[in-house]
């Protein structure tokens, strides 16, 4: 189908622009680490403090992460006018959106998963119970952000302002993912199973679904320079 | 229907704000014929150029490429016409040859085997197919931009200054690659800034000033003084 | 036409003051304090009623690109945003006697105070959008998403609050009030509603004299 073509060809632009320059993932990396120290740092060597509230610590590092990587979307795209040849491609702009879409879900996650792992390390905890349900809270909770941060990314692209406007309207507009994932993390680390969250998780997949559907049908109104 | 021009612009007026740039813009560009767009600085070709490419809306009138309005059947318009504009549409850290398979599936089309070979050819650049455009010059960027195009088979040319930061030898296969969509039966505009060898592909010269078109002439028997000549009347002129 | 709005909506308010004055009961725990309630309800209710004209308005003028339905969402975002404020303002002021303290992280105040901030970015955008033609798209997609975010947020808030802490101390929320605190509450709905309509009239009018000025 041409569609899953056409988005698929932007997902793989983008990596492999990525995967040459590795800009985005090597800085992403570091900034992780980064943050990590910051933490320990600024939290004290407190082992129970640190325990209480590692699944905030992991979320607010997987959103300021996933804020510095989405912000980048459609950087590429101010050189050349190539935005411009984004637009004008004929075919529905949603594949454009969709394929962007992918090729930040594959950045975030390796990022994330970096994180979750340096996160076990660094803070000794043990999680191999709640895998499986982690992975589907990071799945839906990086989708929530991606969706709308890819959206915004493409809105704040050609304003001045950009750097400063773009966290301030994602930021709110994520508070739902936040919540949502934060707390079934918590739960999932302290032991519990994934039936404990289901609220969240549903609440998590009510937001996914709204906010693709409303990048999917409002990205071709962005795009028009 | 064979008659009918590929670009017709029907009384076109753009106003941004209190600034009107376009008022009362008329034109019409036949199959394989080209005319050069000449004007001042701030004289409304570019946003001609932009309307008729579909990158923003006139404020009144009528722009049509091929019978299709380019507000309202903007995508059938986008499926119609190549634009070069001053950037190439390029990604540095791309090869030509993965620039090129972007660009064309982006299109939605499947390049056939050899086809993108074919066209780097045809704009000698198949021998830095495999390198990545970062180490490209200006005018290979530009030569890559037209492979592009070409490849889109565009009944319809919009180019924003084609010959600017062109060396000579650039600037001659550059006219004869135009000549060569004019053969095809496509339709060019150009716009320009300056009366060099770029008028000799054209078909016909056209003035903007004051909002609108100021002279519209064939260019046979138009030396390059003549035109520079009627360019800075009618630019004068110009409120 | 806006003057009998404006009327109107002087002599709701007047009768929604009296009735919140007056004829309300007054609350056996927190005394005449309570009443704030009358303003700090209708508010919030009439503000949401404000961000779902935003998001009708924003889909409209993507649909048909009718700059009016763009005048329209924007008065209403904002009229929306200072009535949303007083909301928050006056949650706070009910909170400080009644709680000891001027913010509580109370599941609606903040649910409220999120929307609060997700519609102030609508106008953040549009001001620094240079191009009004591009501000009034980008501010529209928006608008959209904003008023479909928020069940979300206040859902989301809510199981945050609740599933932590015991239920939360505002209790007049629900239809089971009483009918001598449920009329005034009503009454006061509908002066704001009227306020309401009147501020986005003026603004609307505002905005289309703006409009004409730099054509």
């Amino acid at each position: 189908m041409s569609y899953a073509r056409r988005a698929l060809v932007v997902a793989w632009k983008d990596l492999l622009v990525e995967r040459r320059s590795k800009e985005t993932l090597n800085a992403l990396l570091f900034f992780s680490l980064l943050l990590l120290f910051v933490f320990q740092l600024a939290l004290g060597p407190d082992r129970e403090r640190l325990a209480s509230v590692l699944p905030g610590l992991l979320w607010i590092g997987f959103i300021l992460s996933g804020l510095l990587a989405l912000g980048r979307t459609f950087l590429l795209e101010r050189e050349h006018d190539c935005w411009e040849g984004l637009l004008l491609a004929p075919g529905d702009k949603s594949a454009i959106y969709l394929g962007k879409l992918a090729g930040n879900l594959v950045v975030m996650v390796a990022v994330e998963a970096l994180v979750l792992a340096l996160f076990v390390l660094f803070f000794n905890i043990d999680i191999t119970g709640a895998l499986p349900g982690l992975a589907l809270v990071i799945g839906l909770g990086t989708i929530g952000l991606a969706a709308v941060g890819t959206l915004f990314a493409a809105m704040t692209a050609h304003l001045r302002a950009r750097e400063l406007l773009f966290p301030v309207l994602f930021l709110p507009m994520e508070v739902p993912v936040l919540l949502g994932t934060v707390q079934a993390t918590e739960a999932l680390f302290l032991g519990e199973p994934l039936s404990a969250v289901s609220h969240w998780l549903q609440l998590l997949l009510a937001a996914d679904v709204i906010y693709l559907t409303a990048g999917i049908l409002t990205f071709d109104f962005i795009l028009e320079g | 229907m064979a008659a009918d021009p590929l670009i017709r612009v029907t009384d076109l007026s753009r106003s941004f704000g209190a600034h009107r740039v376009l008022d009362g813009v008329s034109l019409d560009v036949r199959r394989g014929e080209a005319v050069a767009l000449l004007g001042a600085n701030g004289a409304g070709k570019t946003t001609l150029l932009k309307i008729l490419a579909t990158l923003t809306r006139p404020t009144r009138g009528r722009a049509e490429i091929d019978g299709h309005d380019c507000v309202r059947q903007a995508e059938q318009v986008r499926e119609r016409i190549g634009v070069v504009g001053h950037g190439a549409w390029v990604y540095d850290d791309l090869t030509a040859l993965e620039n090129l398979t972007f660009w064309l599936t982006l299109g939605g089309r499947r390049p056939e085997p050899g086809e993108l070979q074919a066209a780097l050819a045809e704009v000698d650049l198949e021998r830095v197919a495999g390198d990545r455009v970062r180490t490209f010059s200006a005018g290979m960027k530009r030569r890559l931009a037209l492979a592009r195009c070409a490849l889109a088979r565009p009944r319809v040319l919009l180019l924003d200054e084609p010959f600017g930061g062109l060396d000579p030898r650039a600037r001659k296969w550059l006219e004869g690659r135009l000549e060569a969509f004019k053969r095809d039966g496509a339709a060019l505009l150009l716009v320009t800034h300056s009366f060099g060898r770029e008028l000799g592909i054209a078909d016909r010269v056209a003035i903007l000033a004051g909002g609108r078109i100021a002279l519209d002439s064939p260019r046979a028997g138009l030396a390059p003084d003549d035109v520079q000549r009627l360019y800075a009347a009618h630019t004068e002129e110009a409120p | 036409m806006t003057r009998i709005l404006g009327w109107l909506a002087a002599a709701g308010l007047a009768a929604g003051l009296v009735m919140a004055f007056a004829v309300a009961p007054r609350e056996a725990t927190q005394g005449n304090v309570q009443r704030i309630m009358y303003v700090h309800v209708p508010a919030v209710l009439v503000a949401y009623l404000a961000f779902g004209v935003v998001f009708v308005g924003s889909i409209a003028y993507l649909w048909k690109r009718a700059e009016a339905a763009d005048r329209v969402a924007r008065a209403c975002a904002e009229v929306g945003l200072l009535f949303l404020g007083v909301s928050i303002a006056t949650g706070s002021i009910w909170g400080k006697p009644t709680w000891g303290t001027w913010w509580t992280w109370d599941a609606r105040i903040t649910s409220v105070t999120i929307v609060f901030v997700i519609f102030l970015g609508y106008l953040l955008l549009r001001g620094m959008t240079e191009d009004p033609e591009r501000g009034a798209r980008y501010a529209a997609v928006l608008g959209i998403l904003g008023a479909l975010n928020i069940p979300l947020v206040h859902q989301s808030v809510n199981w945050w609050r609740t599933l932590h802490q015991p239920a939360s101390m505002l209790k007049a929320g629900g239809i089971t009030m009483p009918a001598s605190i449920l009329v005034p509450v009503l009454v006061n709905v509908a002066a704001f509603a009227l306020l309401c309509a009147y501020f986005v009239v003026k603004r609307v009018r505002l905005l289309e004299a703006e409009r004409e000025a730099l054509a």
